[in-house]
């Protein structure tokens, strides 16, 4: 989604995810809205093209609930990025993993090992060797990691192709805990797409995430839970425009002294007292 | 329990042989071409996986 005429006849500018050119740079989850109607209404709204899912078990007092639930999705004519969401261990995530890719059709996952279900913080040791199992197997792999260097640098020596940093842990809603690391993920890494993935929770912390460089958000609960999700999800499609055109466009560095903006030059001179 | 002699026997019985499912045994893929030839063993855990709302 294009809000701002760029200044230039520029190609569209397309995030690249595994040869896929999609146009919005916003990813969003499809948990906890309060209705299907609601979820496919800020869909709309979000503008994105990619949205992420889960596998969870098949009851039989609600047969079909699945299917039901995968209709929905497909209908929205978006993308999936499947997950591996509530997997402890990179078997548990591998075997989820090749579930999703059957069910979903897509070699696509977001790759989600998790440390400890207070802070649901990666396992950083069990993404690296779930990742190269995976990598190794075919799949597209979108890691859910740290913002640490050098897990970064094994994942990518793995097969990803793309990371997913967190801002801060899922759900907190708290934004970049850590803007120095990010800076340097960024930094590191300047030719890899870089999606932060999990604790935004203001469109202001998705725009200061695209003014850094990165190169899309990753969204659920801060739309999701909002009073109103569908216009929050335009709020967050703004942002992430806005911050994206902001980070193309060059932003000044800060300086620690003032300098004024309108011309020095020409003023004139009322004040004798002050003149001398 | 089930009578299910194979995993595929045993998505029927369930009533979701059909349905948009994915398969595993003691913790492996099994995928959905596979399911008539796994036979099903005392004592073995099944998961029958679906798609589901996600973040």
């Amino acid at each position: 989604m294009n809000f701002f005429p760029r200044s230039d006849d520029k190609a569209p500018d397309m995030l690249t995810l595994y040869g896929e050119a999609v146009s919005s740079r916003l990813l969003l989850g499809t948990s906890l809205y309060p209705s299907p109607d609601i979820m496919r209404r800020s869909v709309e709204a979000s503008g994105a093209g990619i949205l992420t899912v889960s596998l969870r078990r098949e009851s039989s007092r609600d047969a079909g609930a699945g299917s039901r639930f995968w209709q929905l999705i497909k209908s929205f004519g978006a993308r999936v990025l499947p997950n591996t969401a509530g997997c402890h261990t990179a078997r548990e995530a591998i075997t989820t993993a090749h579930m999703a890719r059957e069910v979903f059709e897509t070699d696509w996952v977001k790759l989600e090992v998790i440390a400890n279900d207070d802070t649901l913080q990666p396992d950083v040791f069990g993404l690296v060797e779930a990742a190269e199992a995976l990598c190794r197997d075919g799949f597209k792999v979108f890691p859910y990691c740290t913002e640490d260097l050098s897990v970064a640098e094994r994942l990518l020596g793995a097969g990803c192709q793309v990371l997913m940093p967190w801002a801060a842990p899922i759900g907190t809603g708290r934004g970049l805990i850590n803007p120095y690391a990010l800076r340097s993920l960024r930094a590191f890494f300047p030719e890899t797409p870089l999606i932060v993935d999990a604790g935004i929770g203001a469109p202001s912390h998705a725009a200061e995430a695209m003014e850094l460089g990165f190169d899309g958000i990753l969204l659920n609960t801060a739309v999701a839970k909002a009073r109103d999700p569908v216009a929050m999800a335009s709020a967050f499609a703004m942002a992430i425009e806005a911050g994206r055109l902001a980070y193309l466009a060059g932003i000044m560095p800060p300086r620690d002294m003032a300098s004024p903006s309108t011309p020095v030059a020409g003023l004139a001179f009322l004040d004798a007292a002050r003149a001398s | 329990m089930t009578e299910a002699g194979s995993l595929e026997e045993l998505c029927r019985e369930l009533g979701i042989s059909e349905a948009k499912i994915a398969t595993a045994r003691n913790g492996d893929f099994v995928p959905a071409k596979a399911r008539a030839a796994v036979a099903l063993a005392e004592g073995d855990a099944i998961e029958v996986l679906s798609p589901r709302q996600g973040g």
